[in-house]
């Protein structure tokens, strides 16, 4: 078990013939993930090869699923063509629809977010601007590097990349069930609340690790989701305490303005909530490390 | 900036006074002299509390305008420098309202907030009297028609006399907030003046960087007299970095992991003397010899500087490919690199990069283990 992405899944690509996209797509079948094809109109009917593997380029989502049975979309395209990408993608009815692409704009992403929901919400969205998910040893759908760790009892889930592999790489000796990178953007389809909800009801999952970061109040209200729904138990980080007021740092997300947002802030709702909190990702991972130990 | 938003406003047919932005005294009263009558010189800056700070000043003549553009012109207003100030006609206010679009993270949609009970000091009517300031969700799929329009007027609760101007300058603030790509649209006061006609006499607007790639016109509202020299001088190069105040320079991939790494130096320098994080600098995923000398090049460019961290995790880019680039930065750099450099890499391929981190055996790089055992050196290091 895993969430989101396990072993029955089975992904396509939409900008396969791109650098990017190619590149992960080599990355994500040498993980084990069953890429089935990729999605670029101009290319249909050609394919792309990885090593052994020979895969088709279809010209529309819908037909990609029609002919492969494909449940969950990686894109790729660039930011001017993400939503339409994402609509199409919808329209086709996908399950899990995974947006690396970096740089959308945020009217955009509110956009199609408005649209799956009146497309009933059938399709659970990660990203945009996110690394995507990896369940180790089952498949990959997005670039978290494969090879940090393999699978384990522990659940994370991130806004942050980087943050994401470097926990990883902190709890190598554990492993993990599922970690997910949910975006830094102002607007993402899936949340920390949805992930932890998700690892929640997942046997495989024994702690959770939740990684925020400042901006906006995704962390403020996980607290309050944690203290009412979840049982196992939840490490927290947070990273930007020495972030200036009012300077973004990379993320249009990571913005503060006045009080509310603030890495101190979340610290104290998460802690409020029963979460205990690390200062360093090391601290983080030793925490969860002492949780671990008393559970196996 | 105000005279900004109002020429977005402008664009829009929103209605608007534009006035005349001035540089210097002279051009002040220049233009109170071409507006005739009493004018207000306003302070233009991207804050708050401009009237409250002093830079917002009535004046009854071109005379009068000269000497409060000399007072405010150079000012400082919440750490900025007033550079320019703009001359409006004085308007005879009834009432201020309050007005905005803006993007609702929390509720993944847009949010219209609206106020008729008072304009600038909309803070603390929302802490007094919060029920007298509105707040409508608007549907991102469906956005704003005539029909929403009313909805949001008829909520605000304004006059009966104003209600189908309201209408017309809410659609069309709303055309400022989608075809301009605006996560905020704020007009505060939204003025009744004389004879029941509204106006926007002061607004703000943020426009979302990422969709500059379909409004070149932007490009002109950034205020590059105001950005920090270093920092202007990143953005040239294309590099993530934000200037701070402390004497250790960062650098390293992913926003994430960057913040996280400003405060592991933070904690470390709590044991020596206090010392604080230079910057942010984030070098995305492609750590080549040419953007680590770029970023390398800015942050020994800030005098402040005395040591400098470098944290890579090689995710996606190989850790082979950093150290290569650290390597090659410092050949680039040569003479200008005098400051040590603390690494710490690890992911994929690190046993090749710390190899050739050791084997170039460069005088001024030190190898760390650990990212916070390369906080506690790069800390030391700087207080050396």
């Amino acid at each position: 078990m895993a969430i989101f992405l396990d072993a029955q899944s089975k992904v396509i690509v939409q900008g396969i013939t791109g650098g990017e996209g190619s590149k992960h797509t080599a990355l994500m079948l040498r993980a084990g993930t069953d890429v089935v094809g990729g999605v670029n109109a101009r290319k249909a009917g050609t394919t792309v090869t990885h090593g052994e593997v020979e895969l088709p380029v279809f010209g529309t989502v819908a037909e990609a699923i029609d002919k492969t049975g494909a449940n969950v979309s990686v894109v790729f395209v660039p930011p001017a063509f993400t939503k339409d990408a994402v609509v199409e993608a919808i329209d086709a009815g996908i399950g899990l629809l995974v947006i690396i692409t970096e740089g959308v704009p945020v009217q955009d992403t509110a956009e199609f977010w408005a649209y799956a929901q009146a497309a009933g919400n059938k399709t659970r969205i990660i990203g945009p601007n996110c690394p995507g998910i990896i369940t180790p040893g089952v498949a990959l759908a997005g670039i978290t590097p494969a090879n940090i760790t393999g699978p384990g009892p522990v659940g994370l889930v991130s806004k942050s990349g980087t943050l994401t592999y470097q926990m990883m790489f902190e709890l190598r000796d554990f492993g993990f069930s599922t970690a997910i990178g949910i975006g830094g953007d102002p607007i993402v389809g899936t949340t920390h609340i949805d992930a932890l909800a998700a690892f929640e009801a997942d046997p495989d999952t024994l702690a959770i690790v939740m990684i925020g970061e400042i901006g906006g109040d995704a962390e403020e209200r996980a607290a309050e989701y944690i203290s009412a729904s979840v049982t196992k138990p939840v490490v927290g980080y947070v990273a930007g305490f020495t972030a200036p007021e009012g300077k973004t740092m990379g993320h249009a997300g990571a913005i503060v303005s006045g009080s509310s947002g603030t890495a101190q802030a979340k610290q104290e709702a998460l802690e409020a909530a029963g979460v205990k909190v690390g200062k360093t990702p090391s601290a983080t991972a030793e925490l969860v490390r002492e949780i671990l130990k008393t559970l196996t | 900036m105000e005279y900004q938003a109002k020429e977005l406003f402008a664009k829009h047919d929103v209605p608007v006074t534009l006035g005349v932005v001035a540089e210097t005294p002279e051009e002040a009263a220049a233009g109170a002299s071409s507006l005739g009558g009493a004018v207000v010189v306003k302070a233009q800056v991207k804050a708050g509390g401009r009237g409250k700070a002093g830079g917002v000043k009535l004046a009854k003549d071109s005379d009068e305008a000269r000497q409060h553009a000399e007072a405010i012109l150079g000012m400082q207003i919440k750490g900025l420098t007033v550079n320019r100030v703009l001359i409006a006609p004085a308007a005879t206010i009834e009432e201020e309202y309050y007005f905005s679009f803006l993007l609702d993270r929390s509720n993944r949609t847009y949010l219209c907030i609206a106020s008729i009970a008072g304009g600038v000091e909309i803070e603390e009517v929302a802490k007094t009297d919060p029920d007298a300031v509105k707040q409508i969700p608007i549907d991102a799929g469906t956005g704003v028609d005539e029909a929403k329009a009313r909805e949001i007027v008829d909520t605000a609760g304004f006059p009966a006399v104003l209600t189908d101007q309201a209408v017309d300058l809410v659609q069309k603030l709303w055309n400022v907030f989608v075809q301009e790509d605006a996560t905020l649209v704020e007009v505060n006061p939204l003025a009744r003046l004389e004879g029941d006609v509204l106006e926007a006499l002061d607004g703000k607007v943020s426009l979302d960087d990422n969709a500059e790639f379909r409004h070149e016109d932007h490009l002109t509202y950034e205020d590059k007299a105001a950005a920090d020299p270093l920092e202007a001088k990143a953005k040239a190069k294309g590099l993530n970095y934000v200037k701070l105040d402390g004497e250790v320079g960062i650098i390293g991939n992913g926003a994430g992991l960057v913040m996280s790494t400003l405060d592991v130096v933070a904690y470390a320098g709590e044991r020596y003397s206090g010392v604080k994080p230079a910057n942010f600098l984030d070098i995305g995923g492609g750590a080549s010899a040419q953007v680590m000398a770029d970023g390398l090049d800015v942050i020994l460019g800030d005098e402040q500087v005395r040591s400098v961290f470098v944290n890579v995790f090689g995710g996606i880019t190989s850790c082979d490919a950093v150290a290569s680039g650290i390597v090659g930065a410092l050949e680039l750099l040569g003479d200008e690199a005098s400051k040590p450099l603390v690494v710490r890499l690890d992911g994929n391929n690190v046993e090749e990069g710390r190899r050739i981190l050791s084997e170039a055996n460069h005088p001024l790089v030190t190898l760390a283990e650990t990212m916070d055992g390369a906080a506690d050196r790069a800390a030391e290091l700087a207080v050396k």
